[in-house]
């Protein structure tokens, strides 16, 4: 009993699955602080909500993934509200960055100081002659 | 100047789908896991308001032609219905009942008179929540 238990613990298939389930979460949390660190240093609230859309969703994405994979694999329990989960955050998350920085740009937030091209500007302007 | 909503109207073109499938997993899960008839509304209503921020309240009036004051009338009247059927049957106030059926699609299934309950708290929490958003949301 111990002996079969143990060679269960240490098989070819529980390595590799525990060894993809370690890289996953940790490339999550590692994404995660990188978010993090961008908030605090990036200078303006575009920069910003880039940091905080691209990364912080491939963190959890993978720190989902990685919790799916542990318990499909090692707890033989497969749960699809992760599936939908990560596809949920995968749809939203750059939308709403999209939003924020959009509804900033519309209420005349300033860009950081080192912008040195604005088409968007030029964009809006025309858009605005166009209507009058 | 009119705003462009393409990503917003696009993005909730899908998610409401998932959101509204969601919440009637909830709903339907109560029994056994956490989940049940208040949460399942909370989402469902959430879906919709998601729906009026990406179009305007009278487009999506037109498309959920729905009176959620009635709605919360229906609930309520579900809710004391199911409690009180009990009375019928010699037994008390809100004892529920339950039994195995054989149903086409999914075989061998319990169905439980508590699950009508909870559609009548379902009902109410959808009805109420829409209701409070959208008096606030057309008083101009």
């Amino acid at each position: 009993m111990r002996n079969s238990l143990r060679e269960e613990r240490f098989s070819i298939e529980t390595t590799i699955v525990n060894i993809l389930i370690i890289i996953l979460i940790s490339v999550g949390v590692i994404f995660s602080v990188v978010t993090a660190l961008g908030l605090v240093r990036l200078p303006d609230v575009y920069t910003r909500t880039h940091a905080a859309s691209k990364s912080s969703t491939l963190g959890v994405m993978c720190i989902l993934g990685g919790t799916f994979i542990h318990f499909w694999l090692r707890e033989d329990h497969f749960n699809p509200q992760l599936v939908i989960a990560i596809a949920f955050l995968f749809i939203t998350s750059p939308v709403a960055g999209h939003l924020i920085g959009r509804a900033s740009y519309m209420s005349g937030i300033p860009l950081a100081e080192e912008t040195v091209r604005d088409d968007m500007k030029i964009a809006v302007e025309k858009k605005k002659g166009e209507q009058k | 100047m009119r705003t462009n909503d393409v990503m917003l109207q696009t993005a909730t073109k899908v998610v409401t789908f998932i959101i509204l499938m969601f919440a009637v997993h909830i709903f339907f899960a109560g029994h056994y896991t956490p989940g049940g008839g208040f949460v399942g509304g909370l989402l469902t209503a959430s879906a919709i308001v998601l729906l009026m921020l990406a179009y305007d309240i009278e487009t999506v009036k037109k498309i959920i032609p729905f009176n959620y004051v009635m709605m919360t009338a229906t609930g309520l009247l579900l809710a004391l219905g199911t409690a009180s059927a009990s009375i019928f049957f010699n037994v008390p106030f809100f004892t529920h009942a339950y039994d195995y059926f054989d149903l086409p699609l999914w075989g061998k299934t319990s169905l439980h008179s508590a699950a009508l309950f909870d559609l009548g708290v379902y009902l109410v929490v959808v009805g109420v929540t829409m209701t409070i958003i959208q008096t606030i949301g057309e008083d101009e």
